[in-house]
Formats: structure tokens, sequence, C-alpha cells
């Protein structure tokens, strides 16, 4: 919401002087209506005056340029340099002075001009950033002039070189030339013709000595469309040119003034539970309490002099109360469409919007005014002046204002007479009853609809506007009438019409007025502050609040306060949020910490990343198609995910089942960005259907790795690793060749005790082609829950080994299928008390070894507890162990 | 020569060489040169026999001296002699120390992750739980409990990812939920705060996504009112921003507290002049809170004339982003190496 400063003083007496920008923004950003921005309009435009121009004289070096002389109010005039040819003398103009700033940005400085000096420039409408609704009269018309005509074709010409006054162009038209232009009202000259005629034309290119096409039938001088010629055959007779000034002003004002932008604009964010605050009356009431300074509030006075009743020539129907709970209207006769006065137009402008015509402007001012969104209706358009407010019908459209037709499905609120809808409620009106031209009857729309049904029309219609978006925060219902009298105070004070007598007021949602028990304890009870009543009553009586003893009359706009709690934010606001002291009440009674469960989870973070892992954070949700990418069995039941019916797109449609095809995504992309090698984990949710419609959202120790290093047996070590530093007991790996999504031959499930922990391995060559990865990746999935549950207890030292120990090597050569994790376990539990460790060395197969078998060779570490210990001791050992290792697995020594 | 001058040229000798040698080896062989069984000065001693009694005693005496001197000037020159060796020795061995280091590879914490375990500390350290809840979670918890109605535009299709087609099940939008389950679950009094993620129908951009992270902070006891509020998270700003952070309080709006506000801090880049940081406004909007509302006390089961509350609201990738610079959303979630191992 735009709040221009120069606006608010008619409410609140606040000058900039008093209170600038900065202090302005603070004092109401901390009572609760937060300032974004505040722009200095002044800033944008700079040394740009209302000139008078003196006399106009061709330029010697140029055949469309003039030289003027302008009187800026100085003691000598300036002379200045223009192409435009829509000037006279004696024309109001906007003059950039030499050193001067435009609002596009441009700083005009002084120069040559082919030879000739210009200390400045004329402006046209664009130059100062404004438009023809901004200055209706700024429509430039050129008239077609024969001295300016450029045939396309040298050799055959529409008008002949040698033609002079008086000679026949076509038809009724002739060339004439201009002996004598006076000006005759605005946009209006009188022309002395050499034919000996005369005539007033509203083209404003008409100078002394020009030739025009004059049609004696139609009494005009001819423009480029009356001739069918083409622009580039007058290349200097066009629409546009200087703004020629019709305003209430003299050589030497100011045009950042006379533009409205002497004006400094404030920029609200206005909370969803303020729509009060969306027009200049409520924020007003906010300007004044904070600052502590008188409201200033007008009641609208309709004279209301045409003729007949409005009960006598119209008639409304409510279908749907609950979507509407009022509707007020008002009837104006006779209207007048004109350009509305500057004032009103400069106000609409700097608060944001564009000014149209007096009838629409006057809407949107009630709207920023009173927040009241308001809508004009052509009456006679209205079928059999009936307004019918109900749903639309199966099938029902509406071109709306903006051009556009418009299907409307039964939920949406319109405005209909007996036949059709004629606005769709609280959004836009409809081209079948829009104010054109001079509508004899005009109907203003003063209403109250339904804000979630407003903005789900809106929403659907893909048109939020300034109406809806009002609408849509749920108005005061009580405001329709103050604002449709103010609209026809307004119509009457522009002259645009006249009022009819009377007020159709439709009103069944009205409500009781909200009332709230002033407590003054709890108030302070609640804030830790100690607020005195009558501070409390003043605070709210200045808010509009009003008092029946105890009790607190919420106003109407107040739809947001129902509470002894709202009661105190108001307070509270006023009093101020930083005068509110800071205190702990009482000490703390929670003990606070971290869960077991949340210390494990740091644990498993910090030791993931002493193995050099990066942590991640991925998207919980995927696209269905990444079960297929990792080769996900059609019947698996993880296939059954949560499925998100109004996804952003495919790509995160359903909830994962499965925590791979997110470390997947994320090894592929570093892949793809030519980082070498990745290490990565993410301690993540899978999300998995519950009969109750929720979801079982255990979560997945997720690692994933490629690079130079990689293997099998470096991840294994990793997930051995979590489990040693966990404290679980030894894990054991059995291979595992179900799992699609990995290698067959180098994949694992691992498990300690009973418990299944997860799955480790190297992901299948076709997933990883899947992602278009060449190159090995590896992954594992690791229950969090499994991994806590197998976590051990406090460590509980065990003595340091006072005698040294002994080691020997032994290789066996043995069947090449015989799992070294079987051989390493028998060792372990078979080698006797002095057996301390038993660690592979190497697996070997080739040279010297028979086909099908292979070399396996382990170091032994033996040691006695009460003695060093003896070769005897230590060769029986070695002697057990190969004995176990040729009768379990027909192993012998090589 | 006499016996007398013989010694004394083996003295000359010795000495000499002894001065000349420039190695420990060469000291010993020079030893056993001089000195040693079969040594010169031995063989000299030898001929002790054909001097005469009066003599022999003189003899003896100036042979033990010589030894005594070439004895002191081995030491001594085998001392020196170390000495230069281990100085050459380090000299050699010496290194260019602007090599590069061989560092073991680290890993490295989520960046938004470790402002979170900062936070969490914070809290910990005021004797707050951290609780966690589900994701996938009833339009209940998520909204009509939270005292946001049926109309409320946050409910739309448009705003939330919905799994039902009543609009009963839903992706939380926000970790308050967990203020309800927290009430409907936890003895009082309670101290939590919440961190998790929280799901948006926004497209990804720069400062979008449609997943994020959010914390949510509740206290309830009896007796606790605005000022408590305002005095923890004063404390907890100057704990993430530094003490001395200039903060202020800002009336706000959000449907499950009465009254609401949000918390700005004074930019510390301009030191609350207005600079790009802050957007001009000299302030930095850090997070929202308020008065747990009576209404969502009740609706909890919580007698709100007995006990009150506070809670609060933050963003994660916001306050991360914040502290270490990182000018877009999209990196947090693309988990590229060369971002991580920056933090």
């Amino acid at each position: 919401m735009k709040m221009p400063r120069k606006w608010l003083n008619e409410f609140v007496n606040l000058p900039l002087e008093e209170v600038g920008d900065k202090a302005f923004a603070e004092a109401m950003s901390v009572s609760g209506s937060k300032v974004e921005v505040t722009e200095d309009l002044s800033q944008t435009i700079h040394n740009v005056k209302v000139g008078r121009i003196l006399s106009l004289e061709k330029h010697p070096n140029s055949d469309h340029m003039l030289v003027t002389q302008i009187d800026v109010g100085a003691e000598a005039p300036v002379q200045i340099v223009t192409g435009a040819w829509n000037v006279h003398v004696g024309d109001l103009v906007p003059v950039a002075l030499h050193k001067s700033l435009l609002p596009s940005g441009a700083k005009i400085e002084k120069g040559k001009l082919r030879g000739v000096e210009s200390f400045g420039m004329l402006c046209s409408l664009k130059e100062l950033a404004a438009d023809v609704h901004d200055f209706p009269y700024g429509q430039i018309k050129a008239a077609a002039l024969l001295n300016n005509y450029h045939p396309i074709d040298p050799l055959k010409p529409s008008v002949s070189p040698l033609i002079k006054s008086g000679d026949r162009i076509f038809g009724k038209v002739v060339a004439a030339e201009v002996t004598k232009v006076e000006n005759a009202g605005v946009n209006l000259w009188k022309c002395s013709l050499a034919t000996g005629t005369e005539t007033v034309t509203d083209c404003q290119n008409v100078h002394e000595g020009d030739l025009v096409a004059y049609n004696t039938e139609k009494d005009a001088i001819c423009t480029l469309q009356d001739l069918h010629a083409e622009q580039k055959e007058f290349p200097n007779c066009i629409e546009d040119g200087i703004l020629i000034l019709h305003e209430d002003c003299r050589p030497g004002d100011d045009m950042a003034k006379l533009l409205g932008r002497d004006d400094h604009v404030v920029e609200y964010e206005i909370t969803p539970n303020r729509p009060d605050c969306l027009c200049m009356i409520g924020l007003a009431r906010e300007v004044a309490v904070t600052f502590g300074k008188e409201l200033k509030l007008h009641e609208p006075a309709v004279q209301a002099k045409a003729g007949g009743s409005i009960a006598d020539m119209a008639k409304i129907v409510i279908e749907d109360p609950a979507l509407c709970p009022r509707y007020t209207a008002r009837m104006v006769k006779n209207v007048k469409i004109a350009p509305s006065p500057a004032w009103m137009r400069e106000r609409i402008r700097n608060a944001g919007m564009r000014p149209i015509n007096n009838l629409v402007d006057i809407t949107n001012y009630v709207m920023l005014e009173y927040g009241q969104p308001m809508h004009a209706f052509d009456f006679s358009c209205v079928q059999d002046g009936e307004i019918r407010v109900r749903t639309a019908r199966e099938g029902e459209s509406i071109r709306t204002l903006d051009g556009t037709d418009r299907p409307l499905s039964p939920n949406m609120l319109c405005i209909c007479d007996t036949e059709k809808p004629v606005a769709v409620a609280g959004v836009m009106g409809g081209e079948n009853s829009e104010i054109v031209g001079d509508t004899a009857k005009v109907l203003f729309e003063s209403a109250c609809f339904n804000g979630p049904s407003v903005r789900r029309t809106a929403t659907a219609l893909g048109m939020r506007t300034d109406a809806s978006s009002r609408f849509e925060k749920g108005l005061d219902a009580e405001g329709t009438m103050k604002a449709v009298n103010r609209a026809c105070e307004l119509v009457e004070l522009l002259g645009c019409g006249q009022v009819v007598e009377g007020v159709i007021d439709v009103f069944p949602g009205k409500k009781p007025q909200t009332r709230v028990k002033l407590e003054p304890g709890k108030i302070n009870g609640l804030l830790g502050t100690d607020i005195d009543e009558t501070t409390m009553r003043k605070i709210l009586s200045d808010l509009g609040f009003g008092f029946d003893g105890d009790t607190i009359l919420v106003p109407s706009w107040r739809g947001d306060v129902e509470h002894y709690s709202d009661i105190a934010e108001e307070v509270a606001r006023f009093y101020g949020y930083n005068e509110i002291p800071t205190a702990f009440s009482g000490g703390i009674s929670t003990a606070g910490g971290y869960s077991p469960l949340q210390q494990t989870e740091r644990r498993i973070g910090e030791i993931c990343r002493s193995m050099g892992l990066d942590e991640i954070i991925t998207y919980s949700f995927i696209s269905p198609s990444y079960y297929d990418k990792i080769r996900m069995p059609k019947d698996d039941p993880r296939r059954d995910s949560l499925r998100i019916l109004n996804p952003l797109g495919e790509d995160t449609s359903i909830m994962r089942t499965t925590i791979l095809p997110s470390m997947l995504e994320i090894l592929t992309r570093n892949f793809n960005y030519r980082n070498k090698e990745a290490a990565l984990y993410e301690i993540g949710r899978i999300y998995q259907k519950r009969p109750d419609g929720l979801a079982d959202e255990p979560r997945i120790v997720s690692l994933g790795a490629y690079g130079p290093k990689m293997n099998f047996f470096v991840l294994k070590g990793w997930v051995e690793n979590l489990l040693q530093e966990l404290g679980a007991a030894k894990p054991h790996f059995v291979a595992e060749r179900g799992n699609s999504a990995y290698h067959p031959g180098r994949c694992a499930k691992v498990f300690v005790g009973e418990s299944e922990i997860g799955v480790l391995g190297q992901i299948h060559p076709q997933t990883a082609a899947n992602y278009g990865v060449d190159a090995e990746l590896y992954c594992a999935e690791l229950s969090f829950e499994a991994l806590c549950a197998a976590q051990g207890g406090i460590p509980v030292f065990k003595p340091l080994p006072r005698f040294p120990a002994v080691t020997r090597d032994i290789a066996v050569v043995c069947d090449a299928s015989v799992p070294v994790g079987d051989m390493t376990e028998a060792i372990l539990s078979g080698g006797g008390q002095y057996l301390k460790g038993c660690a592979l060395f190497d697996v070997y197969t080739g040279h010297h070894i028979a086909e099908g078998m292979k070399s396996v060779a382990f170091s032994l570490t033996m040691r006695a507890e009460d003695q060093t210990l003896t070769d005897e001791h230590a060769e029986e050992t070695v002697a057990r162990v190969l004995k176990l290792l040729k009768e379990k697995f027909n192993a012998v020594m090589r | 020569m006499s016996m007398r001058e013989l010694m004394q040229s083996l003295h000359d000798a010795a000495m000499q060489a002894i001065f000349e040698a420039e190695d420990v080896e060469k000291l010993e062989e020079l030893r056993i040169k001089y000195l040693g069984k079969k040594g010169e000065l031995t063989g000299i001693l030898r001929q002790m026999g054909k001097l005469s009694a009066e003599e022999r005693p003189v003899m003896g005496q100036m042979a033990n001296q010589i030894r005594g001197e070439i004895e002191n000037l081995l030491d001594e020159r085998r001392r020196v002699v170390t000495e230069a060796m281990l100085q050459k020795k380090l000299e050699k061995e010496s290194l260019d120390v602007t090599l590069p280091g061989e560092k073991p590879h680290l890993g490295h914490k989520h960046p938004m992750y470790n402002v979170l375990d900062q936070i969490k500390d914070i809290f910990i350290g005021m004797g707050f739980e951290i609780v966690e809840g589900p994701e996938v979670e009833l339009a209940d918890y998520n909204f009509t409990k939270l005292n946001i109605d049926e109309g409320h535009p946050s409910r739309e299709w448009t705003d939330t990812f919905y799994f039902t087609p009543d609009s009963r099940i839903l992706l939380r939008t926000q970790t308050s939920p967990m203020q309800i389950h927290a009430m409907e679950t936890r003895p009082l009094p309670i101290r939590i705060i919440a961190p998790g993620r929280v799901y948006r129908k926004d497209e990804v951009d720069a400062t979008h996504s449609p997943m994020f992270h959010q914390i949510e902070g509740m206290v309830i006891d009896k007796g606790v009112t605005m000022a408590d509020l305002k005095a923890t998270l004063n404390l907890v700003v100057e704990k993430i921003y530094g003490k001395g952070t200039v903060t202020r309080f800002r009336p706000h709006h959000f449907p499950f507290t009465e009254p609401s506000c949000e918390l700005d801090i004074q930019c510390h880049k301009c030191g609350g002049k207005g600079c790009s940081t802050c957007k001009g406004e000299g302030w930095i909007e850090v997070l929202g809170a308020g008065m747990v509302h009576p209404k969502v006390l009740s609706g909890c089961g919580i007698d709100p004339d007995v006990y009150s509350g506070w809670a609060f609201g933050m963003g994660l990738e916001r306050l991360a982003m914040g502290e270490y610079k990182i000018t877009d959303l999209r990196l947090i979630f693309e988990n590229d190496v060369r971002f991580l191992e920056q933090f």
C-alpha cells in the first residue's frame, strides 16, 4: 500500500518538515505498520520549469528544426532548439534547463544543434514519465502538411510538387496556404487560409506559411488518415511532440510540483489481518495515534438534486448472502465523461494507480481513500434494471473490461442482471456494462463480498486486481454506505453527473458489534508490563474503540480484534513493543539437552566426517521414474509411495521410500561437475505409507562415494568403522545378489547379531548408466534405528598387554570360492588361547596356483597374558590353525 | 735421537695430525697410531730398559704427560669434529618449508547444519529440549489447531502440497504444528525447539525452494510474559550475531500468536543508515514470534488462565545464507563438494 504524504496531510497534520522520512518510517514500523520504502518523488525530476514560447524561427541549417526563445521566468529568455512542430508562440511548455534531470534518469545539458546553441530541451509527455491519462489534453493530432510531403516514388507523386494554394487535390480537398493561426481554446486553432476561408482545427502542427490539404465539404484541415497517406510520406507530421500545458501555471514554475512530484510516497507492508489499513483513512488513523495527532475525518454529503428516486429505477437481489453480506448502490444521471481534475489525478498517480477519466478515477479514489472497492455500471446495459448477485451458471462466460473472454464456473460469484453476468463480483467488471462516452445512467456499486470466495475466483481467472486483493482479506461490511456516498459527493464536486436521490442497501449479513471485556490485569500479565488502565483506554479510544463500562466496543473495521489478547496487542503497539521490559520469568524449570537418539545422530555425523565424508541435504520428494532408474523391481512394495496431488512437477511428486536415488542424484551432479572424487553422507528420512494416510518417517544413514581411491573395501571399512565407533558388536557381512540397484557380485548386507543394519556395495553399472555415469559409484543405506539399537554402552577399560606378542605368517591354498571372512572367523574362534589376532595380508591367484584355487596369507598375532610367549606355544598355535584350515576348508599350506 | 727427543717429536707430530683430522674415524686412527697397544708411544717406551735408573722415572713421567695431552686434545678435537658433522648433516636435511603440507581428508558438516547446531547449543544452554515430528502432517495440526481458519490463503492448493483430495493430509508448511504436538504430549512446563524440513509450493530460484528448514521454539509455563520472550530472544540474537547487537521488536501478525511480533536486528553492515544488505531499511528481519494465542492453548487442553507461553519461528536457510554470505539458495541443495568443503 502506497501512501503519499501530501494526501495524508488532509487527515493528519504532519508536514514533512516536522517528521522526516526516516523518523516516520521508524515510528510507523514499530507501531505495526511496517514501512518498506519511502520514495521522494522530487528526486526523479530536477530543474524542469514551465516556459512560455516567445518566438519560433526556422533553424538556418535544418529543414525540420525550430529555434525558440522561451520565457522561463528569468530575466532573459532562453534559446532552445526543438524538432517538434506542435508548438506555437504563446504556448506554455515544460523546459528541461541546462543541468536538469528527467525521470528516465537522463541529464540534460546545453549544447549545439547544427551550429545553433540550445540551452536545454522541451519535454514531451513521455520524457516526463507521464501519459495522456495524466494529461488528457496531451494527445497530439497532426495535419498532413504538403510542404513536408515526400513521395514514396519521386517519379509518381500523389501530390504534384508544383501544387499551390487553391489547386484541387482530389474530390473536395484543395491545397490551401495558411496565412494566420490564432489560438481558439485548448488544442484548437483558428486558421485563415489563402483560399479565403477561415477554419478551426485541432491539429497542433499548423503554422503560418504551411500548405495544408483542406476539405471544403467537411470544413476541416486533413490529417494523414484523411489523405490515406503513410507516415513516411509526411515524416515530420507526427502525432508526437511537446506537452502543451493547460494548467494554472506561470513561466518559471517548477514542473515537479505541477506533476505532483513534490511528494514523498511511503510504501507499507500491511499484514493480512489489517485490511482496514489498505486505504488512506485507515493508515491515517494509525499515523494519528502513533504521533499523538488529531485524525480529521470528513462525513460525505450528497445533494442528490436529480429527479426521481433510485428505488423506482433499480432493484437489487442477493441470491447468495453468504458470499455477499451487503450490496449498496446509488444512481447517477446525465453523466459527463471527462478527465478528472489535476489534484485527483495527482493523488491517484502518486498512490500507484493510473488516472483514466473522472468516473473511473472517482471509484479508484474512493477505494484508495476508504479501502472500499467500487464499481460503476452503465445502467442502460443492465437488463430489466435489476441486479442479481448470484454464482455463475454452468456454461456462462463474461468478457471482462480487459477485453478477455472468461468462462465462469458455478462457484464464482457474479453481479448479473436478469439474463447475464455483468461483472465478476469483487474482481472486474464486464465489457457489456462498461461506461463509454456519455453514459446516461450509472449505477455505483459499493458491496461487501466473501474474502476467500473472491480470492479463489480471482486466482482461478488469473486476474488479481486492486479490488480483489482488498476483498480477499475480508472487508468491513459497515463501510459500504460511506464509500458510495463519498463517490456521489465527488460526482457532484467534479460536476460529472447528477446524483439520484436514495440508496439501495441490501444487508443480509449484518453482524453484532464485537464486545471484549477490558481486563488490565490480564493484559499486563501477558505483556509483563505495568500499564495503567487510563493509558489503555486512551490508546483504544484513539484507535476508534468505544466503551460501555468495562466492555470494549470493537469498531466494525477491526474484524481482527475479538479477544483480550488482541486488545493486549493494541495496547502494546502504542505503549511500544520496545518499551516492554526484558526479564526472565523465574528460574529455568527444565533441564534441556539432547535426547539419546539425537546424541547418536550427532555421533554418526562426527564419525562420518572424521572418515572424510561431507554432509549433504537432499529433497525428500523424488520422481516416480527414479524407481526405474535404480532398477527397482516392478512389484517392489517400496514403489507404493505417498503421492503429492498438486506437485510442482513430476520430478518432485512422490515422497521417497528409499534414499538411494537422492544420493545417486548428488553423486551424479558432482561427477558431471568434473569433481574428481566425492565422499558424502546424509542422515535423511524416508516416507512409508501408513494405513491412516500419514507416514512412518524412519531415518536412513546414506553413504555415497566415487573416485580413484574408492573400492568396495573402502566403503566396507567406513561401515565397519561406523559400527565400531558406535560400540556395536562385530558385524558380519553377507553377499547380497538380489538387490538390483547394486552390482550382484559387489554388494553385501551387514548384520550385527541377528539385526540387519543395511546394505552396501558398488552401484550396478546399469544403474550408474541410467544416471549417465560411467564410473564406479559406491553407496550404503543403513537404518538409523538399527544403528541405534546396535550401539554399545559405555566402553569398559581392558588392561593393556604386559608381555610382547609374537607374529607368524602363514599362506594356504584353497578353493577360490571359500570366503575369506569364514576362514578368518574360524581361525579366531579355533586358534586357541594364545591367538589374539588374525589379519589377512594377501589373496593371490595365478602363476603357481592351480586353476580354481587361491592362495590366502594371514598374519597371526599370539600372546600370553602371564609370560613372554615361548616358541613352542607359538608353533603349537600355528599348527592348530593349519589343521583347522585343512579340516574346515581343505586348505593346505603353500 | 735421545728418548726425550723421540717423545717430543712424537708429541709434536701427534698434535699436528690431531689438529688436522676432520672426522671421528681419523681421530680414532690417530689414537691407535700414537696411543694404542702397538702404537708409537708404546714403541718408544719399550726402549725404557735401555735407560738408567735415574732417567726412567723422568721419562715415564714425560710419557704420561704426553699421553695425557694427546688424549685431551683427541677429546677436544672429537667434540669439535662431531659438532661440525652434526651441523653438516642438519644442513643437508633442511627442507623447503613452503612446500605444501600433506592434509588428511576431513569431512565437512553441511553449512546449514553448522548454523542449526549453533542454535541448538544456544537453546540447550537455556534449558530447552529438541523435538522432532512428522513432515507428512494433518491439516488439523498444520492449520486448524493453530487458529488458521478454513479460508486462509496458505491453505490453498496453490500454496500447500496435499496428499488427499479432501485437503486432510499435507506436507507441513511450517514447523509450528510441533507446538501442538508438544502441548498435547509433553508434561508442563515446556521448553522446546523443533527444527525441521517444511514444504511450500514455491518454484526453485535464488531465494526460494519447495523444501526448506525452519526452527520453531516454544515455552509454556506459569507466568510467562512478553518480557520473557524479549529477554530470551535478545539473548539468542546476541549469541548468534555477537554482543551489542541492536534489536527492535515490531508488531506483526501470526494467527497462532497474539500479540505477535517480528524481531529485527540493526544492519551490521551500515549500522542502521540503510544499505543494499538491509534494502535501505537499516534493519534486517530475523524471526517472527509472539505470545501463544489463548485459543491455541485451550485447544490443546491447557488452561490459558493458568499457563501462558511464547513461541517463535525462524528460517534456517536465510540465517545460513546471511552467516556465510551465500548468494543463491540453490547452492544449499545442490551439494557440490566444492561448495560443501568451504565450510
